[in-house]
């Protein structure tokens, strides 16, 4: 080939991934919004409160550790509880590696602290669907995803602090997170084996959700994960 | 609320940092050096492992109504899934969930 070696990542894909990163914004900032009124109910400073979003960027573990602070939990077992919510983020790690593992490290420094639910699903669904995206454009569509997300994410934040219990308990903002993480992960059950991991998923995090949080769904996704491989192992053979 | 400031600080901080470690675990360590074909395949599942489990108990025993299940957050959250499979698009997938959610919250709320 004539052309350069050096791929130069394509602005197209940045847009790309703001657009496809703004409708989160009506999910994600009710949620902010809340942790907002929660953290300042439960009396942290304004100040406070913005490290958590700014420094964590990780809801439900926020919340998980002002909930615990707020019941004046030992330091360590309000860091066990909230880190363990976020183990979950190690395997959207690993499952990115094939994908972005031969960024520079300043950019996959850079996509790790990005790395939430959102931001990880929508750009591993655009990764999956168009294998012939180069390394670069693959972290710049992961920016622009993150991009209109991560500043709503702290202002709303800033909002609910100002806000505070001005927000009626009718607008039941607790069920708008479900409801966003159902409607990302629903699209994505494209095989049976998908749709098998998905009930195993279900299945062992309830029959778990007695063990502290976060621990269970860890072996409730690797359930799901060895559920999903072997079904697909099966359906490759069968197909053989 | 017993935390002095700077042991809220403290959370803060080591949260952040704790955070920050577990989402450049593996992405920052094994960079491009292959990885084996059954580890792949096993990552390949990974949103649908994992995102069902996490919303399954917050649709069953929802925080708000102290933990008793609630025939309205259920109903939106199989409207949510089933548009979501049926039209395989997430914008009309949450907008189906929150019109299920608020329509029934509405309807509800007249019979009390």
């Amino acid at each position: 080939m004539a052309t350069s070696t050096v791929k130069k990542a394509s602005k197209s894909a940045y847009w790309a991934g703001v657009r496809d990163g703004v409708p989160f914004i009506f999910v994600a900032g009710p949620f902010a919004l809340l942790f907002g009124v929660i953290a300042t109910d439960a009396g942290l400073t304004i100040g406070q409160a913005m490290g958590f979003s700014i420094l964590v960027i990780a809801g439900a573990s926020q919340f998980a550790a002002v909930q615990m602070i707020t019941e004046n939990a030992g330091i360590a077992f309000v860091l066990m509880a909230a880190l363990a919510v976020n183990l979950r983020m190690a395997m959207y790690s690993a499952s990115l590696v094939p994908f972005l593992g031969s960024a520079p490290m300043w950019q996959r420094a850079l996509v790790s602290y990005l790395n939430f639910d959102q931001t990880y699903i929508t750009s591993i669904a655009r990764y999956e669907a168009r294998p012939e995206m180069t390394v670069p454009d693959r972290v710049m569509y992961f920016l622009g995803v993150a991009s209109p997300i991560t500043p709503l994410w702290v202002i709303m934040t800033l909002v609910g602090i100002l806000a505070g219990t001005a927000i009626p308990e009718a607008w039941a903002l607790d069920f708008i997170m479900p409801i966003m993480f159902l409607a990302m992960v629903a699209p994505m059950l494209k095989s049976l084996a998908h749709v098998a991991a998905a009930i195993a998923s279900v299945i062992v995090a309830l029959l778990l959700v007695g063990l502290p949080s976060g621990t269970g769904l860890l072996v409730a996704a690797g359930v799901a994960m060895l559920t999903g491989a072997a079904v697909e192992t099966w359906m490759e053979k069968r197909a053989a | 609320m017993t935390y002095s400031a700077a042991e809220i600080w403290m959370v803060i901080a080591l949260l952040g940092v704790g955070t920050f470690l577990i989402r450049f675990s593996f992405l920052g360590l094994i960079g491009d050096r292959p990885m084996p074909p059954f580890v792949l395949r096993l990552l390949r599942f990974t949103p649908v492992a994992v995102l069902p489990g996490m919303v399954a108990p917050l649709v069953l025993w929802p925080a708000a109504t102290g933990g008793q299940p609630d025939i309205v957050r259920i109903l939106a959250a199989l409207a949510t899934v089933g548009v979501g499979l049926w039209t395989r698009n997430v914008l009309w997938a949450v907008f189906a969930g929150v019109a299920a959610l608020y329509v029934g919250l509405a309807v509800t709320g007249l019979q009390l």
